[in-house]
């Protein structure tokens, strides 16, 4: 595909490798915290840690809207598939979520509730015209990148006077998130999270634009690399960043200038501010309490609002006892510092969320990164198996 | 996470969507979040909506830059 | 069958306007009629006119193998084919990955109320013509129907036959380090042409189907190439799922060159658009074959002068490995595992 295979070119990448090795300094660390899944996920997919050198260390961020979903969410939302002629559409990354009890959407369709995947926001409208007889309900998740199409079908459902579709809104916002890591007593307080750097979304950035992250680079004087989602973007912001590092700045760069500019998509942002506020507090899985950091439907727009509607009260539920994925969504422990990893919690029987989503931590490191027995995460070029 | 891939408008239809050709598959998809677009222009898409533009030029310069490194460093091409 | 009889006794099957009812599996005259009608003719061998409810075969030479597949599909027609041109292919190559020459199938189908007879006698047509085709006979069959809303318009099980020529042993578990991994082309197809076709994602693209009989390649290959260790036809699961069953089954490991595996543009990018990997979605005229080094050449040559050979390409090694793994040398010069896959893969938004 165009503007996709020429970023994946294997030959490029071990040329941005080779200078990324040149240009790092064999006296310090690069801690380098992906925020996005994506990037998690490119990271592995492609075994970029084996071309770089041991100094650059990869923390892997909330960043992936499945991951930061508590379960108190996933417990609603399978309250209204259980209502009596309701359809619950949801994107496919939700249906596998642990909720308590040993339930996930999945399951609780085999039960009988009616659960859709869908592919766009579009397609659970449509499903909502062609059945006036059932309530549909849209189970709208993600950062800002999925936001704004959720707004589009808000204002479509009423602009097609549609009474039976509403709109469960989960969408989350990535500033918040690192804000909230950065404000952690463990980056604070140097130490136990040392954290240098960020790779900065892309598709996200695509839709807020790099601005909102000046913020965080002079506040906290922590250099940001808005980067692409394919491996030469990953390597070529690892470059940046440690450009950044050993010259002592600390500034948002943008290497995916091919699609982030400064301001963003504001057409995109103009229909999400008409239809989503902000949420004065919610929780997010790991994290905790984010004060500012979820968005919900506005009054105007009340009728489609599934939390009205369905009179839903969110009840905060714990995670299961021995799952670290709040310690690993906030870069505290790497999987295999968890003790249920890869015995109890696989991606057949996931405990916490990092091991559901493709892009989770967990599932990573699990599904690409297990032949190095289980030691891996930051493996050292010895632990690494090579195959003759 | 938020999967989007480039794809390029093939033509503008009714109702803020657009048929766009991405790699030999051709889809409809909704574009009413771009204010315009056009036949030939390339838009990254994310279930099933644009986003954003792709702007050509600058992933060329993007490319010539990643290549270029690869000569500073004396390889070969 | 001529007779003296009136034959306007019988109103005949209404296949254009007609529906599937309660009846059609009842035991009763319109069960009767349509396997006369439908069954019968569309299948058109003696065993199946001989009109008793089993079949008699004559006693082959060597030894059997059988399988069984139950076929569940949405949508049934799909571009490629359908439900009953890949009833036949599913079961024919589960057969023939033994290096069998398949000799006969059974055709079950459970049928839903309601299910237009028209739609049936499409798939029935497309069935015959796919066994004719394979030249192997469905000599036996039954037909059920259930309540509408208990069934998906049409599930068909087959079960094949078919006899292992003297000196084969295809087996997955003879593999070795230092053998070869090949397939006989490229991967992800058949998933792509069903999925372009659901609602909600459905897309254009000119992927057809691979669902094909692969009985009459394997054979050629044996031919030529007489050491061949394993053959798995990678379906549900994809290849991801055949290499992790091979490695388990010869407790090996296996390396795959991300750069050898053919696939199609298309479906790389419907699989970009979608979230998936095309290692992990379903072929139906696929294989993978398994050979000593030494035999490459004889298998490759063999695959590529085969019409459902022509991709064919050598995709990776058996090596030694504790941990039975399968793993991927990226084109980057990484390595990654090549995981089973988690439950069903999903379209996904991140």
């Amino acid at each position: 595909m165009k503007y996709v295979d020429e970023f994946r070119d294997g030959r490029l990448a071990r040329r941005l490798a080779a200078a990324i090795a040149e240009e790092t300094r064999s006296d310090r660390r690069y801690h380098i915290m992906e925020f996005c899944g994506g990037h998690t996920h490119a990271i592995s997919r492609y075994g970029l840690r084996d071309l770089l050198p041991d100094t650059i260390r990869f923390i892997h961020g909330p960043g992936c809207p499945v991951c930061v979903l508590p379960i108190g969410c996933i417990d609603n939302a399978i309250e209204i598939a259980r209502h009596p002629d309701t359809v619950l559409c949801t994107y496919g990354d939700t249906l596998r979520v642990p909720a308590s009890g040993g339930i996930s959407l999945l399951k609780a369709k085999a039960a009988g509730a009616d659960v859709r995947m869908v592919y766009s926001a579009m397609d659970a409208l449509a499903l909502a015209e062609r059945h006036p007889e059932r309530e549909v309900v849209f189970f709208a998740i993600g950062f800002e990148t999925t936001t704004p199409p959720t707004a589009v079908v808000v204002q479509a459902a009423e602009a097609r006077g549609l009474t039976n579709f509403s709109v469960f809104c989960n969408h989350v916002l990535t500033p918040a998130a690192i804000q909230n890591i950065l404000e952690s007593p463990e980056v604070r307080e140097l130490g136990t999270v040392p954290l240098d750097a960020f790779i900065g979304p892309s598709h996200v950035s695509a839709v807020i634009g790099s601005r909102p992250y000046e913020y965080f680079a002079e506040e906290y004087q922590k250099p940001v690399v808005i980067s692409g989602f394919e491996p030469l973007d990953v390597l070529q912001s690892v470059l940046m960043l440690v450009r950044q590092l050993n010259e002592g700045r600390f500034e948002v760069e943008n290497q995916f200038i091919r699609a982030v500019n400064r301001d963003g998509n504001r057409q995109a942002q103009r229909r999400v501010a008409e239809v989503f506020e902000l949420r004065k507090s919610s929780e997010w899985r790991g994290l905790g309490e984010v004060p500012y950091g979820a968005l919900r439907i506005r009054e105007r727009y009340r009728d489609f609002d599934a939390e009205h509607r369905f009179a839903l009260r969110y009840r905060s539920v714990a995670d299961a006892k021995a799952c670290e994925c709040g310690a690993i969504l906030r870069g505290l422990k790497q999987p295999w510092d968890c003790k249920v990893f890869g015995t109890v919690c696989t991606p057949e029987n996931p405990i916490g969320s990092c091991m559901v989503s493709a892009e989770g931590a967990c599932s990573a490191y699990y599904t690409y990164g297990r032949f190095r027995d289980g030691r891996a995460g930051q493996p050292t070029r010895e632990e690494v198996i090579h195959v003759q | 996470m938020c999967l989007a891939v480039p794809v390029k408008v093939v033509e503008c239809l009714d109702d803020g969507q657009a048929l766009i050709d991405a790699g030999g598959v051709s889809k409809a998809i909704d574009v009413s979040l771009l204010e315009t677009v056009a036949p030939g222009d390339y838009v990254i898409v994310h279930v099933g909506f644009a986003i954003n533009r792709l702007d050509t030029e600058e992933a060329e310069r993007t490319l010539a830059m990643i290549r270029e490194l690869g000569l500073e460093l004396g390889e070969s091409t | 069958m001529s007779s003296n009889v009136k034959p306007g006794y019988v109103r005949p099957v209404d296949f254009r306007r007609g529906i599937v009812d309660l009846a059609h599996g009842g035991g009763g005259r319109a069960m009767s009629q349509l396997i006369d009608e439908l069954f019968r003719r569309e299948f058109d061998n003696p065993w199946l006119d001989q009109g008793n409810d089993n079949a008699l075969l004559a006693r082959p030479e060597g030894r059997l193998v059988m399988a069984t597949d139950s076929h569940v599909v949405s949508p049934l027609f799909f571009p490629g084919g359908d439900i009953g041109s890949l009833s036949v292919h599913g079961t024919l190559n589960d057969v023939a990955m033994s290096g069998a020459r398949p000799v006969a199938l059974s055709a079950g189908f459970i049928l839903e109320e309601g299910f237009p007879l028209a739609d049936l006698r499409r798939i029935v047509q497309s069935m015959a013509a796919a066994a004719r085709d394979a030249g192997v006979p469905v000599v036996t069959g039954d037909t059920k129907v259930v309540e509408r809303g208990k069934g998906d318009g049409v599930f068909i099980n087959t079960t094949g036959i078919g006899v292992v020529p003297e000196g084969v042993h295809l087996s997955g578990d003879r593999a070795r380090p230092g053998d070869a991994i090949l397939v006989n082309g490229t991967l992800g197809d058949h998933g792509v042409a069903i999925l372009s076709q659901r609602e909600g994602l459905s897309f254009g693209t000119g992927i057809v189907s691979d669902s094909a009989a692969l009985h009459g390649l394997v054979a050629d290959m044996l031919a030529n190439a007489p050491g061949l260790r394993c053959l798995r036809d990678p379906t549900r699961g994809g290849l991801a799922a055949t290499l992790n069953e091979l490695a388990r089954q010869s407790q090996v490991g296996l390396v795959v060159e991300e750069d050898a595996l053919p696939v199609r543009e298309e479906v790389k990018a419907a699989c970009e658009l979608l979230g998936l990997d095309p290692l992990y979605v379903a072929n139906e005229g696929k294989l993978v074959a398994i050979c000593p080094s030494g035999e490459v050449e004889a298998v490759l040559g063999a695959l590529r002068a085969h019409p459902l050979g022509r991709d064919a390409a050598v995709i990776g090694r058996v090596v030694e490995d504790p941990h039975h793994f399968v793993r991927m040398e990226t084109s980057f010069g990484g390595a990654r595992n090549v995981d089973w896959l988690a439950g069903e893969q999903l379209p996904r938004i991140c």
